[in-house]
């Protein structure tokens, strides 16, 4: 049963929330400017929460499940994190304010730049991006500027790796360079050979790298990778999406990256907010540094023996420019500072051993039922086929829906591309050996059906309260909007 | 999967059928499952326009994916298949038919030699 | 903190891989890579962070501390206990992005409620589930508007009074497309349709604009469609509670900050950038999408649409590499414009109204203050000052009072000129206030 819309629950004079009259001489309203209609809905207060806590119960979240989503980090988002972000001190600041008046808010930010260049081991970093593919957005641009001011402008070419995210490319698309594939080879990693090749071009300007990468694989040969794009004449973009495998244990500046994003919202901790918000600071090398967003946080004033440090901003000299309004995300900052703050050093690195603990414990349960095409020890995350070559009506799909029967929420489908079927799987640190052993019992058990009883798998969800969605129909018929006005 | 002999096909995935100065161009049987079923469908040129080989004729989509329709041939476009907005689904239904994307007036009859033979398009999708 | 794992269970597991120690697993990185020298303060327990948080947050002074007359793109709106109630919900804000539109029915239909309320408001038939912020929202807009005309129009021309950080983030997404060209207009918007011509892609207004004024933008909008060029307005959520929409005098894309609906001011984010078009641009729009369909019993749901346009599908061949969207804060936004409903918001824009006429005027009336705002304007208004801005706005923190925007830097055309911004939770006695110390600095 669906559960009506917000039009749907309208009833003509309800009024949830009221104000008071405003209590100035009141003037009248400018005429020629004024709507004649308001089509908004009229909810009394119980409504509303009943409408929104009823849609509420119809999610899974991490909070009610496990997800074992590949390159989503979906650990658990701690409390303390909700409640700390909403301390009025942080909540009722208007961003414009004079920085006397907000210390508090450009320490916090100062000391989370300062935490995030120790863990990765860079030099300088912003902390504006809001959100991972605006971080390579960012990245990828201060590689472009770079070449620009060193007169390297022909270089208009970016290396991507054939299991890169979707959002490499476009990330090189929109900062108007070319795109060049570079395929990985039988164990998954990047073809040496071929990328020797590539970079005897005169046009290359970097390469965009996921390391781990995306099949969950450390790149071994990370060092010959920059060593060789550098000797091209080219940068290396780093995507920090897998940083959950490195924490405490390889700081990406040494692999020769010069530029990275970070994704808040899957390594540090803050939640996912049902596709945002996140947050996907860059931290960079001292020769790229002067090409960062602003702006920055710094010590305006160093701290003397009655004062504290005049925190304030700084904008750098050479900046590729603004890239979203005010400082960043600072709401979620607050949450990723926290959680470092909580974990400190040993807890992060912990952090990194558990999640590859837990990568590899899950691997080692599942190869003998599924195939892996690129085994071994993985880091935070592998991938699977979801398909068996002796039963070609089975497709990760099908085991992906099944899942959602016994519970859990579905691995990664369908990428990296170069993994036919794919299901790529990341536990996290987070998740007892008592949820894992459930999640391995389920997927052996699928692996049974899928067999025996395959229908169960093609009608899969069964136990959901709707089941798969006609998406051929929501594309061509395209109902975006409830307004009665529009009645489809 | 079909693959009617006397048409002709590109590394891309389209064909061509010529009959004189004219070739009429779609997506392969293939390609249109590749792509499962397509939703929208959106010229890219008009009639009048010329093309050159390997231009954007148009782009499709379908759920979980979209391509490009590239042309097999340069000349100038004549006619474009008006049913395709409405019903791109008949791409999948009918490729070679009723799913005709554009009829191109080719400038070098002779690019068409350069294509591939139902064989061999066979054997690159297959393979 | 957040392991779960015992001793025991830890060996456990390292037998089944077949190790014995933890370091084991990470054999697989290069020794010279290896580098666990983390130089971080030392861990603290959940009590001593949230005291050690308190303490940070304590060293600012908040708009609950100081009587706010700053806006300036975000604005010291009143949020409604229900909102954030919602949003602590975690099947809210644990979830994931809806891939799965079987087990994320509460999201799906929340984005298409969101959408379906910003097409309420602005006018326009199709929105999507958001982006980033306000200033990203406008440029994702030129990237649109370039990629409509096929990369063949390279002309945007951005008025004089639209927010100078939405300029600023425009330049920054055209920098690197050769082909666009973005030009600064720097006068009067009447001078804008003759710079229209057939090169033009985008013509880009504020409604109200920058400073507050309400404009009749007709002119530009006749001569743009003659031309074949698009209008994109940014707009103010709370205003359109009041004013025509632009889908109703011919937007062809609406963007704006969804902060003032419900969403903390939170020291500049998260926040929430809208966008709606119309129907027939709906697949060259960036962004997700919620749509409505039925599943094989034809139960009606809802699920991510158009996502063959997205980047992951799409890659190097997308308009925009975007990926996220401000999911909760859409949910925030939702929250609010349902507990508030029609009237609420009428309520909310109609004070915010009140309550800047009435600053303006008492304002005015001391001498040496000019209101240099000559047409209808909506809940911000620019004063020009006896004396610089800086000045005035130190003295006004010596009296707890928060202070409009100096824009002496951004339009120095006008005399100290100082951007007041009034809503809901200013009143009577704190403009009397504002009104007072500022008197100080009069000539009389």
């Amino acid at each position: 049963m669906h559960e009506p819309t917000i039009y749907e629950i309208s009833v003509e004079g309800r009024q949830g929330v009221r104000y008071p009259q405003p209590d100035v001489p009141e003037i009248p309203l400018p005429e020629i400017f004024m709507r004649k209609e308001l089509p908004l809905p009229e909810l009394s207060e119980i409504d509303a929460v009943r409408h929104f806590s009823q849609l509420a119960q119809k999610n899974y979240s991490v909070d009610t499940g496990f997800y074992p989503l590949g390159s989503c980090t979906m650990k658990y988002n701690p409390k303390i994190n909700e409640q700390v972000a909403r301390f009025p001190g942080f909540l009722y600041t208007h961003p414009l304010q004079p920085i006397t008046t907000i210390q508090g808010n450009l320490y916090l930010m100062y000391h989370l730049q300062e935490y995030l260049k120790e863990i990765t081991g860079f030099a300088a970093v912003s902390l504006t991006p809001a959100a991972g593919a605006h971080g390579e957005f960012v990245g990828v641009k201060m590689i472009k500027r770079y070449l620009e001011e060193h007169g390297q402008s022909h270089r208009n070419k970016l290396l991507i790796p054939d299991s890169a995210h979707g959002t490499n490319p476009a990330s090189a698309t929109m900062n108007g360079f070319d795109t060049l594939p570079v395929p990985s080879n039988s164990n998954g990693t990047i073809d040496m050979d071929v990328l020797a090749e590539l970079c005897q071009r005169d046009d290359i300007a970097g390469i965009m790298i996921t390391n781990p990468n995306t099949l969950g694989l450390f790149e071994k040969d990370i060092l010959d990778i920059t060593r060789l794009v550098h000797a091209a004449g080219g940068l290396v973009y780093g995507d920090g999406a897998n940083m959950n495998a490195l924490l405490g244990v390889a700081k990406p500046a040494d692999f020769g990256i010069d530029v990275m994003h970070l994704n808040l919202h899957k390594t540090f901790s803050t939640p996912h907010g049902g596709g945002g918000p996140g947050a996907g600071p860059v931290v960079t090398t001292d020769q790229l540094a002067l090409y960062l967003p602003g702006p920055i946080v710094t010590i305006l004033e160093e701290e003397t023996e009655d004062t504290a440090p005049l925190y304030g901003y700084l904008i750098p000299e050479k900046t590729i420019g603004r890239v979203k309004a005010f400082q960043g995300q600072f709401g979620v900052l607050v949450k990723a500072f926290t959680y470092i703050t909580m974990l400190g050093a040993e807890g992060l690195r912990r952090v990194s051993e558990y999640a590859v603990l837990n990568a590899n414990y899950l691997l080692a349960n599942l190869r003998d039922i599924y195939v892996v095409p690129y085994d071994g020890l993985c880091k935070h995350e592998f991938v699977l086929e979801g398909v068996w070559k002796d039963l070609p009506d089975i497709h990760a799909l099908d085991i992906a829906k099944r899942l959602i029967d016994y519970g859990f929420h579905p691995p990664t489908n369908y990428f990296p591309l170069i993994v036919h079927d794919a299901l790529m799987i990341e536990p996290t640190e987070t998740e007892s050996k008592d949820t894992l052993d459930a999640f391995i019992a389920a997927m052996k058990s699928i692996a049974k059906e899928a067999r025996e009883e395959p229908e169960l798998l093609h009608a899969a969800p069964q136990s959901t309260s709707i089941g798969r969605l006609d998406e051929v129909k929501a594309a061509k018929m395209l109902n975006v909007c409830c307004l009665p006005q529009y009645d489809q | 999967m079909e693959f009617p002999k006397e048409l002709r096909y590109t590394e891309t995935d389209e064909w061509v059928r010529v009959k004189g100065n004219i070739a009429t161009v779609g997506l392969s049987d293939f390609a249109q499952d590749q792509l499962s079923d397509l939703v929208y469908f959106e010229s890219l040129v008009e009639i009048g326009d010329t093309v050159e080989a390997e231009g954007n004729l148009a782009t499709v989509e379908s759920v979980k994916s979209a391509g490009d329709v590239l042309s097999p041939v340069s000349g100038e476009i004549i006619e474009i298949n008006g049913d395709l907005e409405d019903e791109p689904e008949i791409i999948n239904t009918d490729p070679y038919g009723n799913g005709w994307m554009f009829k191109i007036e080719m400038s070098d009859p002779t690019e068409v030699e350069g294509l591939l033979t139902a064989e061999e398009y066979q054997d690159q999708s297959e393979g | 903190m957040f392991i779960p794992h015992t001793y025991e269970e830890t060996i456990s597991m390292l037998k089944t891989i077949g190790f014995e120690h933890i370091d084991e697993l990470f054999s697989d990185i290069p020794a010279p890579l290896r580098n666990t020298n983390l130089d971080l303060p030392e861990a603290l327990t959940e009590m001593e962070v949230s005291k050690y948080l308190e303490e940070i947050s304590q060293a600012n002074e908040t708009t609950q501390d100081m009587m706010c007359f700053l806006g300036a793109g975000y604005y010291n709106h009143y949020s409604p206990a229900i909102v954030d109630s919602m949003l602590r919900i975690g099947s809210f804000y644990s979830a994931y992005t809806p891939y799965q539109p079987e087990i994320s029915q509460g999201t799906l239909q929340v984005i298409y409620e969101y959408q379906s309320l910003i097409c309420a408001l602005t006018g326009m038939e199709a929105s999507n589930a958001s982006h980033y912020d306000g200033a990203t929202a406008a440029a994702e807009a030129v990237l649109t508007a370039f990629y409509q005309f096929n990369k063949k129009r390279p002309k945007v021309i951005l008025s004089h009074f639209i927010n100078p950080q939405y300029a600023a983030v425009i330049d920054t997404y055209a920098s690197d497309l050769p082909q666009v060209n973005i030009i600064h207009h720097t006068t009067e918007d009447g001078e804008i349709p003759s710079l229209i011509d057939n090169e033009t892609a985008l013509i880009v207004l504020q409604y109200p604009d920058f400073l507050g004024n309400i404009k009749d933008y007709s002119a530009i909008v006749n001569t743009a469609h003659e031309h074949g060029a698009l209008i994109c307005v940014i707009v103010n959520p709370i205003a359109l509670g009041l004013l025509t929409p632009p889908g109703e005098w011919g937007a062809d894309i609406v963007v704006g900050e969804g902060q003032p609906l419900g969403i903390p001011l939170w020291f500049g984010g998260p926040g929430l950038g809208f966008f709606a078009t119309s129907k027939n641009m709906i697949r060259k729009i960036a962004g997700r999408i919620s749509g409505e369909t039925t599943d094989a019993n034809g139960n009606r749901g809802y699920v991510l649409t158009l996502t063959a346009r997205e980047q992951h599908i799409r890659r190097e061949k997308a308009t925009s590499n975007i990926c996220t969207n401000q999911a909760l804060l859409a949910l925030a936004a939702t929250v609010y414009l349902s507990a508030l409903g029609k009237h609420g918001l009428q309520q909310v824009a109609n004070t915010c109204y009140q309550n800047a006429h009435y600053a303006a005027q008492e304002i005015q009336a001391i001498d040496g203050y000019t209101l240099i705002n000559t047409e209808a304007f909506y809940h911000e208004f620019v004063i020009s000052c006896p004396v610089p801005v800086n000045e005035i706005n130190d003295h006004l923190l010596d009296h707890g009072i928060l202070g409009g925007l100096d824009l002496s830097e951004m339009y120095p055309e006008y005399n100290n000129p100082v951007l007041f911004a009034l809503t809901e939770l200013n009143d009577r006695e704190q403009i009397d206030t504002l009104v007072e110390v500022l008197r100080e600095f009069s000539h009389a």
